[in-house]
């Protein structure tokens, strides 16, 4: 397998001198949560500095990094946090770790049925239902009715995230059916009054969010903006943006800083996502 | 051309049809013969290219356990150049290229990864071995043991033998409902229907071949998932029934298609043998032609199956994807192909989850090969037997 990463990686690193020595070409791909949002933002700061031209692709997170790695891609989208087996691989090509940045905030809502009369769950108890120990509506004060668990597949970063903060790296009810977007999830749980869900808070219409608790004695929290960037709703992630760190200068550095002002970040909130915390911005230009 | 008629390499290259050279037609056989290789070359190479990424696995030579043994960071200086190249899994020219700096860093990584998982019971365990692939185990947070797919976890679990009951119950159910309206379809038409019926029906039942799996995946998804769960009540909406289903409307056409020509190609005489001994149309059609044309409806059969445990986008939109290990067709279900369609992209290139994913192709490729091997033997024999030679 080294050898076919190598020769992969001269082979790309070929072609990708070619296409990234160009000055002003970016090109982006990763994560498919964030490509609307990259998109959007390449629209615009293309139509704000005419003669870059940024090129975005989906395709997964992992797909984004595995770029990143190979060379073909300059920045890669990724809804999780850079697994140690891709920084490794990535030490290998360029010898150094990939840069990192935040670059903005998602929450994640817990859907169930409109149907349902549940307004609230506790972080534990969410955990109960999604590794199956927890199989009927009425232990958790709705009807008597089994739980119908959608979950999302294996590649979608939604659904690392929620397995390592909610489920606490516990696994998945085997039972859970999983498909292959947070619209679709959306959509059957919208279809089944037995169900329950998970996916970004942008998504929504359909299905009601669930308030949810910290801990069983804390007060329910809604998905809002303000929940979500001061951190008191209890289920939401970074969204990151990871480069090789000799790349990052020029263009690319002054468009990385974009997206991290405030003006990048009006943006994000146009997507339906949420803004990074001031801490995290650059100054606006 | 009479003298090197015996060199077999000269033979290739002249025409022994015909009494004048005809140069064109030279060409086009050679062109013919190269694109007809070519095919089996790419059949082969897409074999090889699988079967290499899965080799690590099948011969155990992988290992995916949350913990392996730990050079300490500080021991860098007293390890040997050669066994720290190991360790961290890197080429000659790769470990000559990179400073001390980048080796420390892949050290700590090591160290870094393996802590995560430390408390684990499993920790240790090597989940790409071959029992851990075909047999039940005992995780760490389970009650007893099981048959567990979750390759993206702390400890990876990859048990195939969920992927292959789901992909079997689909294709099951596909094959129940689809064989029996093909069959009849194909012999209604190529016995029975009239010659301007025909006409229309063989090209519409055809035409079920055009519409792309995407959209037949979608109106399971859709339309058919509520409407059988409404009539027939069972609890998960998406499940191995309604893809299975789906899957038959993209098999209907193959088997129809390859049946009919078997029934069709049956010699007349047959028939107007049966009818003039005082049978009727439909006492020919299923006794004499059906017979006669078993080894051609079985090898629609086959194909019907080929399609079925290949087909991907329908199961991927309909079958729910959970990997349940259960004997009932109405739990949901998920299938080896839409498993590889639904990881692949997010797996890190060369690790154990992306070898697992090929094996499952290698597998995948295995079972639709033996399918049609054995198939082969059978209509061999039945052909024979028709034939009256055993």
């Amino acid at each position: 397998m080294t050898i076919n990463i190598k020769g992969l990686s001269v082979m790309v690193a070929l072609l990708g001198g070619l296409l990234t020595s160009h000055g002003g070409n970016i090109t982006v791909k990763g994560s498919d949560t964030l490509v609307i949002l990259a998109q959007k933002w390449a629209e615009v700061y293309m139509s704000k500095t005419p003669g870059t031209k940024i090129q975005v692709t989906g395709g997964g997170s992992g797909v984004g990094l595995a770029a990143l790695q190979n060379r073909a891609t300059d920045l890669a989208n990724s809804s999780r946090k850079i697994k140690a087996g891709e920084v490794a691989e990535c030490i290998k090509v360029f010898g150094k770790r990939p840069t990192e940045y935040k670059v903005a905030l998602d929450g994640l809502s817990i859907y169930v049925n409109s149907e349902s009369t549940l307004k609230e769950l506790s972080l534990e108890q969410l955990q109960l239902v999604f590794t199956g120990k927890i199989k009927n509506w009425k232990d958790l004060g709705g009807s008597d009715a089994p739980i119908t668990v959608y979950s999302r597949e294996n590649s979608s970063g939604t659904y690392e995230f929620f397995k390592e903060h909610v489920l606490k790296g516990k696994d998945f009810a085997a039972r859970a059916q999983t498909m292959p977007g947070t619209a679709a999830v959306l959509q059957a749980v919208a279809k089944d009054k037995n169900g329950i869900g998970y996916g970004g808070a942008a998504y929504g219409a359909g299905a009601k969010h669930l308030a949810i608790k910290k801990t069983e004695s804390s007060p329910a929290v809604e998905p809002t903006e303000e929940t979500v960037v001061n951190g008191t709703y209890p289920i939401w992630r970074y969204l990151y943006v990871y480069v090789n760190p000799a790349l990052d200068r020029g263009e690319l550095a002054t468009y990385l800083s974009w997206i991290r002002s405030d003006v990048g970040q009006a943006v994000v909130k146009d997507i339906g996502y949420y803004p990074l915390q001031k801490v995290f911005r650059t100054e606006s230009k | 051309m009479k003298s090197t008629a015996q060199d077999p390499a000269a033979r290739w290259l002249t025409v022994r049809r015909g009494q004048h050279r005809r140069p064109w037609e030279w060409v086009a056989e050679k062109l013919i013969f190269c694109v007809a290789l070519s095919a089996i070359i790419v059949v082969l190479l897409i074999f090889v290219f699988v079967g290499k990424e899965s080799i690590p696995i099948m011969f155990g030579r992988t290992t995916s356990a949350a913990i392996q043994d730990i050079i300490r960071v500080e021991d860098f200086d007293t390890t040997s150049p050669a066994r720290l190249r190991k360790y961290l899994d890197l080429s000659e020219q790769q470990y000559k290229d990179l400073d001390r700096e980048a080796k420390l860093e892949l050290m700590s990584l090591k160290a870094e990864a393996g802590k995560e998982a430390a408390n684990d019971k499993d920790a240790r365990v090597n989940t790409v071995a071959w029992r851990h692939l075909l047999l039940p185990y005992q995780w760490s947070g389970y009650d007893h043991p099981e048959y567990i797919w979750q390759p993206i976890s702390m400890i990876h679990k990859y048990n195939i033998i969920p992927l292959l009951i789901g992909s079997l119950k689909a294709t099951l159910v596909a094959l129940l409902f689809a064989v029996p309206i093909s069959l009849a379809a194909a012999i209604y038409v190529s016995q029975l229907a009239s010659p301007r019926w025909r006409e229309w029906l063989k090209p519409g039942i055809e035409l079920l071949a055009g519409i792309p799996s995407v959209v037949l995946g979608f109106f399971a998804l859709l339309v058919m998932a509520t409407l059988f769960q409404n009539v027939f009540g069972y609890e998960s909406r998406l499940n191995a029934f309604v893809a299975g289903i789906a899957l038959g409307l993209a098999i209907i056409p193959v088997v129809f298609s390859i049946a009919e020509d078997a029934l069709t190609s049956v010699p007349a005489s047959y028939i107007q043998g049966a009818l003039a001994l005082g049978s009727t149309r439909w006492q020919a059609a299923w006794k004499i032609v059906l017979p006669a044309a078993i080894p051609g409806v079985f090898a629609a059969v086959v194909l019907g199956f080929g399609r079925g445990i290949g087909e991907t986008m329908v199961v991927l939109m309909a079958s729910g994807n959970a990997s349940i290990m259960s004997a009932s067709l109405f739990d949901s279900t998920r299938t080896i192909t839409a498993t590889i369609a639904a990881e692949l992209a997010e797996t890190v290139f060369g690790e154990h989850h992306y070898q697992m994913l090929f094996l499952l192709g290698t597998l995948l490729f295995a079972v639709t090969f033996v399918a049609n091997m054995i198939a082969d033997q059978v209509i061999h024999r039945l052909k024979k037997r028709m034939e009256g030679k055993a």
